[in-house]
């Protein structure tokens, strides 16, 4: 079963089916790790909603997808965390150490937005590639089924690229804006 | 159970199991969280094997009992595997502690080159 992935701008949002089993979460991560670079994505949801279960190996490799994504310049935050599953998960030991959750897409949306507001929406595209894929638009796709209540993508001018601060570190940065599990 | 997908199936059915039972929906969670683990650790390790949900009555209480048997290569060394964090595999080492801390009742038997049973109990409150 494969896991629709959504662009959204300058995101990326990945929503879950219940009956995901460990290859296609593998799949996932693959998928997520290579659509960052071709979409120049700053950010990813993964949405865990429908998410039955959160076992240790669901766990592990979304903190994979997190770190990976993060070593290619783009932040994840997971979304839907149901409190029952919250709950087992601690029973079974799990921490998500280092990844970002928010407790829905819209919490997950404006959690992205802050943190790369001050990066620009998008990187720009190597000259080798100029013209070669669009631009991604900021602005929500027609048609997409999401109440955001507040405007979700306004974000300043780009600077230029030497002057944006680097990304921080998948770990530790930013500790008030960032919630790990309990 | 063989594969990826039986342990999907494996922990759905124990969800619908464990729902006519009576067990809440948070209890659903531990149950199934735990049948996710059995079931990959058999898939993991032996390659195959079985599991078999059960209820169990017992002076008044009732519960779901879980067996998850295989004749894979064993646990040599058992404390060692129910440490937290131990894994042979890269993995979070939190399978089998884990699955203690989620159900009441946890027994482990292997022997090395015969296979591997785990029983696990939880009651309905
Ligand atoms: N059914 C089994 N057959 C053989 N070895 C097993 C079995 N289940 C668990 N083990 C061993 O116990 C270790 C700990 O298991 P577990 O707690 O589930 O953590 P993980 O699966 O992440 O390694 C495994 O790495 C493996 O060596
Ligand atoms: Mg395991």
């Amino acid at each position: 079963m494969d896991v629709p992935v959504l662009k959204q701008g300058p995101f990326l949002i990945a929503t879950i089916q219940a009956a995901l089993n460990d290859a296609d979460l593998n799949k996932l991560r693959r998928s997520l790790v290579e659509q960052v670079g071709r979409h120049r994505s700053r950010g990813v949801i993964v949405d865990v909603t429908s998410l039955d279960v959160l076992d240790s190996f669901a766990a592990r490799t979304l903190r994979d997808i997190a770190h990976m994504t993060g070593f290619r310049g783009a932040e994840t935050v997971i979304v839907g965390i149901h409190p029952d599953l919250a709950f087992a998960m601690v029973q079974l030991g799990l921490t998500l150490e280092g990844v970002a959750t928010a407790l829905d897409l819209e919490e997950g949306l404006a959690y992205l937005n802050e943190r790369t507001r001050r990066l620009g929406a998008t990187r720009p595209l190597p000259s080798t590639r100029a013209g070669a894929g669009r631009p991604a638009s900021v602005a929500p796709r027609p048609g997409w089924p999401l109440a955001v209540t507040r405007p979700p993508f306004v974000l300043p001018r780009e600077e230029p690229r030497e002057r944006r601060r680097a990304k921080p570190a998948p770990e530790g940065a930013d500790p008030e804006t960032r919630r790990d599990l309990p | 159970m063989r594969s990826d997908a039986d342990v999907v199936i494996a922990r759905q059915r124990g969800r619908e199991i464990a729902s006519l039972l009576g067990f809440s929906a948070s209890d659903l969670a531990l149950i199934a969280t735990a049948i996710s683990e059995l079931a990959r650790n058999i898939v993991l390790y032996a390659g195959s094997g079985e599991i078999e949900i059960g209820h169990v009555e017992q002076m008044e209480r009732r519960g779901i009992e879980i067996v998850a048997r295989d004749q894979g290569p064993g646990i040599r060394n058992i404390p060692q595997a129910m440490r937290d964090g131990f894994s042979t595999s890269g993995g979070l080492g939190l399978g089998l502690p884990g699955v203690k801390r989620l159900m009441d009742e946890f027994e482990i038997e292997s022997r090395p080159g015969r296979g591997t049973t785990v029983t696990v109990r939880r009651w309905t409150r």
